[in-house]
């Protein structure tokens, strides 16, 4: 399972990268979401996958059974965070192609020659 | 009061909300924002006393056993950088009152920067590795809030890439963690320093520490990770500007020592090596940056990067002299670097113009401006007897005892080229034929230099006074050379 | 050109209530399984985004006059309040109090501080949220 998972995080940060390398904001923004999918998701695989009952006290459960609730409390914070720098990045996409009237971000660079 | 640690944490933030409940009524949101950033200077010297009389203080917050809730923990290290960031906000404010504009002042501006502090001594005060994520990203909003504040047209197209770069530097950190949660089982840093020292195959935790010094590198702007930087500071106004070059990247430049004197110890031949070598070369390459450029912002924002790279020097060196100097000089170069942006910002709204060709003869206007602004360009390049002098004489010492010799040479040599590259503002901007200035009305202008002169004031006062804060220096240094003290006072029994 | 959204309308005033409903419910759920004030927040701003979509935003306006930077302000102040009311106690930072009651109807009921702390999450990230939206939403 671990292998698995290991290959799927290989490749949403793949993904990541190559989405990241474009030119275009709106790929950027996609790329980045990936790129914290696939972190989130090694957290999980390096917290280890064993156990599968949730991490709340209940009858007739051994305390082997349980998840490590940490990686998932981890992870619930990251997503919070990453919904949250995603959001805004979205909004400073939007205002910035408003404002500069591109998307793209080869026309982007500079600093006092095209204001 | 076990909870006095956390008071410079709490108290920004609950005036950031409070803030945010009448956004229009500027007279209401200076007092208040003052109010709350003198507050909480207030709660830190009482926190300083505290730490200073019974040692380390620390707290798991939620009443659970240390190391598994979220520890807080202040060492001297940290209550004497909380002080200065929120010695520095306090005067950023005053400064912004004249220089923000009253339409920043209207939306959010004065909440961004308290909550910005929140973020800067959450960052300095947390005690385990994954809180220290989640400052970092509270710090790091209200610095994007801050940075696109305006709209002007380059702070857009400057946002985005430094989000950017935030964003990749974010997710690597939560990588990094994951990686040391899985070797170690534990992300509490004083457990953290109990499991590393047991585990036998250093191999993949040289390459975990590595991957945290690449983190943080990102946000300290060491040597090839800088390239974000010089771009996006100079997109923001000056005051934002002044708040982020004293005190963003040294949350970076505090991580880094904290990680790598508490428990990165492993394998001290390759990692503290690596970061000695890193920060000659991020000397080197701010040098390159302030010298080649003819405008004060960047000449200025060259200089952080230089400053970050003779403070990691003396971390890497990881003896006595190298870890006091670096403390002393982290603190002098945040006091010291927000009075000389401060200053650049004067002589900036004076001539309309950031260019220095473009300047010239204020010393005949301004006076005294142009003799404020030398005493804090001497003691950026650490002329005795001022702030600079203590701390990179030590560091220099530091490099001398331990086995970078090389780079305490370097960093002697370079010292010229930071005065130098001082100096050129000096004596492009206050001597030559004058050039007609932009009237200001006197009160604009004392309102802008009275901050100023009193922090200029403050770091004279703290490199004369070294003696008086050699005692803190030494036991904050104490502390981070016997992580044992640091350990001991965490997980008590 | 405006489309025909009958369909779209129709339906979406009978699902904004069950979102909204299942939004409580969800909440409340968090006490002991999994669920809670994030969540909860987040369907009920999705719920207002529907509306939005369906109407447009001023009619949503009008419908829910709030303005979500104060409730974002409210949310955070009583996420801070509760977890700092153990400030005054002298207890560590955000340790929290429980007990059982028995109340009418209910029954024997756990009542936690947590959940006046998780109440404060919701409304901030509904306020949060919302806000997004609404810059983005409000210029054409």
């Amino acid at each position: 399972m671990e292998i698995i998972m290991s290959v799927a995080i290989g490749f949403l940060f793949m993904a990541a990268v190559y989405l990241i390398l474009s030119k275009s904001l709106i790929r950027i923004i996609i790329g980045t979401g990936l790129l914290s999918h696939g972190a989130h998701l090694l957290i999980l695989t390096m917290g280890g996958l064993g156990g599968t009952a949730p991490p709340v006290v209940a009858d007739g459960v051994q305390i082997t059974d349980y998840v490590d609730p940490l990686p998932q409390a981890l992870i619930l914070t990251a997503i919070v965070i990453s919904f949250a720098v995603t959001s805004f990045f979205l909004v400073l996409a939007y205002r910035a192609y408003q404002e500069l009237g591109t998307d793209d971000m080869n026309l982007m660079r500079g600093i006092e020659d095209r204001d | 009061m076990i909870n006095l640690l956390l008071f410079p944490v709490i108290i920004p933030m609950l005036f950031g909300t409070i803030l945010l409940f009448f956004p229009k009524n500027i007279r209401m949101q200076r007092i208040i924002a003052a109010c709350g950033v003198a507050i909480t200077f207030i709660a830190g010297l009482f926190l300083l006393a505290a730490v200073k009389t019974n040692g380390l203080q620390a707290v798991t917050l939620g009443s659970w056993d240390a190391p598994f809730g979220i520890s807080m923990v202040s060492d001297l290290f940290s209550v004497l950088l909380v002080l200065t960031a929120t010695l520095i906000t306090l005067f950023v404010i005053f400064y912004s009152f004249q220089t923000i504009g009253f339409e920043r002042e209207q939306s959010y501006y004065y909440p961004a920067v308290l909550f910005l502090l929140t973020g800067v001594n959450g960052a300095f005060t947390t005690g385990d590795i994954f809180n220290l994520f989640v400052f970092f990203e509270v710090l790091l909003m209200s610095s994007y809030m801050l940075i696109v504040h305006g709209g002007e047209k380059p702070q857009l197209r400057e946002t985005i890439k430094y989000l950017l770069v935030n964003i990749i530097s974010s997710a690597l950190f939560v990588a990094a963690v994951a990686y040391l949660y899985s070797v170690t089982g534990t992300l509490n840093m004083a457990d953290l320093a109990v499991k590393i020292p047991q585990i036998q195959e250093t191999g993949i935790l040289t390459v975990i520490a590595v991957l945290f010094l690449v983190v943080f590198g990102f946000k300290a702007s060491i040597f090839p990770l800088y390239f974000w930087l010089p771009g996006s500071y100079y997109a923001p106004p000056i005051p934002v500007l002044a708040l982020f070059g004293a005190l963003l990247t040294k949350v970076g430049v505090y991580a880094i020592t904290r990680t790598y004197t508490l428990f990165f110890t492993m394998n001290i031949e390759v990692t503290h090596e690596l970061l000695a070598i890193i920060a000659i070369l991020t000397i080197l390459a701010g040098c390159i940056g302030a010298l080649a450029y003819f405008d004060v912002k960047k000449i200025i924002i060259y200089n952080i990067i230089i400053a970050v790279g003779v403070i990691l020097f003396g971390v890497s060196q990881m003896n006595g002299a190298g870890v006091e100097g670096a403390i002393f000089y982290l603190i002098h170069d945040m006091l010291i670097k927000a009075a000389l942006f401060f200053l650049v910002g004067i002589i900036a709204v004076l001539f309309g113009t950031t260019n220095l060709r473009e300047m010239g003869g204020l010393i005949k206007t301004y006076p005294l401006l142009g003799w404020t602004y030398l005493l804090a360009a001497f003691g950026l390049a650490g002329i005795p007897p001022l702030s600079g002098f203590p701390g990179k004489l030590l560091i220099v010492q530091g490099g001398f005892e331990g086995p970078n010799f090389w780079g305490s040479l370097v960093i002697l040599a370079t010292s010229l080229l930071v005065l130098l590259s001082v100096i050129r503002i000096f004596i492009y901007a206050f001597w030559g034929p004058p050039v007609k200035t932009i009237p200001i009305n006197k009160s604009a202008y004392n309102q802008m230099f009275i901050p100023s002169l009193l922090l200029v004031i403050i770091t004279v006062f703290v490199g004369v006074g070294a003696e008086l804060f050699m005692p803190l220096i030494s036991g904050a240094g104490e502390v981070l050379l016997n992580p044992s003290i640091y350990i001991d006072a965490v997980l008590k029994e | 050109m405006r489309t025909n959204d009958v369909m779209l309308q129709t339906a979406t005033k009978v699902v904004t209530f069950i979102i909204l409903m299942f939004a409580v419910h969800i909440f409340f759920a968090g006490h002991y399984t999994p669920g809670g004030g994030f969540v909860g927040g987040l369907l009920t701003a999705s719920a207002i985004v529907l509306l939005m979509l369906a109407f447009d935003i001023e009619t949503v306006k009008k419908i829910i006059p709030f303005n979500y930077v104060m409730m974002t302000a409210i949310g955070l102040l009583l996420a801070l309040a509760t977890a700092g009311a153990s400030i005054f106690f002298n207890v560590p930072f955000f340790t929290h109090a429980y007990d059982y009651f028995h109340l009418p109807l209910f029954g024997k009921t756990s009542l936690h501080s947590a959940a006046l702390f998780d109440l404060g999450v919701y409304l901030v990230v509904v306020g949060v949220t919302m806000t997004i939206i609404q810059t983005i939403g409000e210029d054409e």
